[in-house]
């Protein structure tokens, strides 16, 4: 009768399990989160065939910007969408009535979000690759940024997206507040548009939220070196974007922690 | 032996309105236990209370020995030793079964076997099927299914036979019945007065965030001191009188008519009549 309770991480681990299966098994969601970016990819790089600058094409330009984006939206819009679904459903409820540790719950989000942000970085890439002349580096260390911004990058979409969460009152509020700031933010922050290119204002604002560094951090590892000096700063500013990065992930724990909602009140 | 729950002066208010007022129950173990009452009665907010899902302002509160409001690690190994029935969810729709079960079997540290509680609840046809193309009933049994899965020492189910149908609910019955006998103390809240009647050791009958009476069913309101109703026919028209001693009124009927007293029924007051009488209620 006194057996241990099983550990947070190893049921956090079958949460994660759980949660692939639930995702994939909604055919619906997962045609339109993994297929979409690539969709965008098609027409935007159909639309906009112009050079940028000497041997960089927008759709090369683009490939990155939306490589970025796939964190938000398999991160950030998945998660905000989908808790306020949950809480509606009294999945969140639920499990609140029984011995699951709250940890296991986001260790499972934060699996559910790893496979989805994987499949469809690698989807970006090959189509970047086989139809839009995207170059993929040669130097292990760019290899090695890459890594760290999609896990960092994935990190903190993840717990914003948790943050986020208690924002809106119900499920159906929740696609409909989440899905502009997501494409707003994607405008302001040089996925669309050429950063520089962009007004100020719409640079500064951009300049505060992580998906602009991002998308930047993302160009520094697919466009050539040269092209940093057509940033604003005149180069990646690869440590400024990770301590971005990182600020925002501690604020976004802080505010998840703090402002999570198990029930509707 | 200690009793499951135990809570003392319990108060709650949302703002001005006040839900429970100075609310005080005993429930012993092993006993299956009714609360009635009509919406808004603050039934509702005192179980989530006992759920740990909501603070109460003031009071005491005890269930299996525990606060139900502590935090942590010993809310983990509290939470391991109850399960809660909510009323509907559908959150498991893209699972079968057998998979939610065991998925849940897995926060519990000596849970019950999947198969044992796929056969209890009756799901054994539709084990492997998605939650999805479930009835109504068969879902509420799932749910049922998912807080009985950790070998919960109380169980609390809140509207539990809403939308079965009566043979579905019969079974039901059966199953609390065979959980009871296997020492789980029951928390029941419920609408049908025939449930709490065929189930509940005892009821208590909430109204204004009170408690109006605690009682068996059979003794609630007076009702086995009640007098009883007397309907017979003569000459084909239907007759009726009230009594204190019905087995006396019987027998002079009975000789009056020389044996066999046509259409003869002794009616008592049933549950729903003490009941709707104590929440101020008329009939119809």
């Amino acid at each position: 009768m006194n057996k241990k309770l099983p550990g947070a991480l190893a049921i956090g681990l079958k949460r994660g399990g759980l949660e692939i299966k639930q995702f994939f098994r909604q055919k619906e969601s997962v045609v339109f989160t993994l297929l979409f970016p690539l969709i965008l990819l098609a027409i935007f790089g159909s639309v906009f065939s112009t050079k940028i600058a000497p041997g960089v094409t927008f759709s090369q330009y683009f490939v990155a910007g939306m490589i970025a984006s796939a964190l938000v939206n398999t991160g950030f819009q998945q998660i905000a969408i989908f808790i306020p679904i949950e809480r509606d459903l009294g999945a969140l409820k639920r499990l609140r009535g029984t011995p699951m540790p709250a940890a296991s719950y986001f260790i499972g989000k934060a699996i559910v979000v790893t496979v989805s942000m994987a499949i469809q970085v690698v989807l970006l890439l090959v189509a970047g690759v086989a139809f839009f002349g995207v170059n993929l580096p040669t130097q292990a260390n760019k290899w090695a940024v890459f890594a760290a911004l999609l896990i960092l990058g994935s990190l903190v979409s993840t717990i914003l997206g948790v943050a986020f969460s208690s924002v809106p009152k119900n499920a159906r509020g929740a696609s409909a507040i989440v899905s502009p700031v997501v494409i707003i933010l994607q405008f302001f922050s040089g996925v669309f548009f050429v950063f520089t290119d962009l007004p100020k204002w719409m640079q500064q604002i951009a300049a505060i939220f992580p998906l602009k560094w991002l998308t930047q951090g993302m160009r520094s590892i697919f466009l050539p070196d040269n092209f940093a000096t057509r940033e604003i700063a005149g180069n990646w500013e690869t440590g400024r974007t990770f301590a971005i990065i990182g600020i925002w992930l501690i604020v976004g724990t802080i505010l998840a922690i703090r402002t999570f909602k198990w029930d509707r009140e | 032996m200690k009793p499951a729950i135990k809570v003392d002066g319990l108060r709650k208010s949302y703002g001005d309105l006040t839900v429970v007022k100075e609310l005080s129950l005993t429930i012993e173990d092993g006993e299956i236990f009714a609360i009635l009452g009509p919406n808004g009665a603050g039934k509702t907010t005192t179980v989530e209370i006992l759920e740990g899902f909501r603070t109460a302002d003031a009071g005491t509160v005890s269930v299996l020995d525990t606060d139900p409001s502590i935090k942590g690690g010993e809310a983990l190994a509290w939470r391991n030793r109850i399960g809660i029935v909510l009323q509907s969810s559908n959150d498991t729709l893209e699972l079968s079964p057998r998979e939610a079960l065991t998925h849940f079997a897995s926060y519990y540290s000596n849970p019950r076997g999947v198969e044992e509680v796929i056969a209890l609840v009756g799901l054994e046809e539709k084990a492997d099927d998605r939650a999805r193309t479930l009835s109504g009933g068969q879902r509420r049994r799932l749910d049922v299914g998912l807080g009985i899965i950790g070998r919960p020492e109380l169980l609390f189910l809140d509207e539990p036979t809403t939308g079965f149908d009566p043979e579905a609910r019969r079974a039901f019955w059966l199953l609390i019945r065979k959980l009871k006998d296997e020492g789980t103390t029951i928390l029941l809240t419920t609408h049908y007065l025939d449930e709490a009647e065929a189930l509940a050791d005892r009821v208590a009958v909430m109204n204004h965030g009170e408690i109006l009476e605690i009682s068996t069913p059979a003794l609630l309101g007076g009702r086995a001191h009640a007098r009883a109703t007397v309907t017979w026919s003569e000459g084909g028209i239907s007759k009726s009188a009230q009594t204190d001693a019905p087995t006396e009124f019987v027998k002079n009927l009975s000789a009056q008519f020389g044996g066999e007293v046509p259409e003869l029924s002794v009616h008592r007051p049933t549950l729903e009549d003490v009941y709707l009488s104590m929440i101020g209620a008329t009939h119809e």
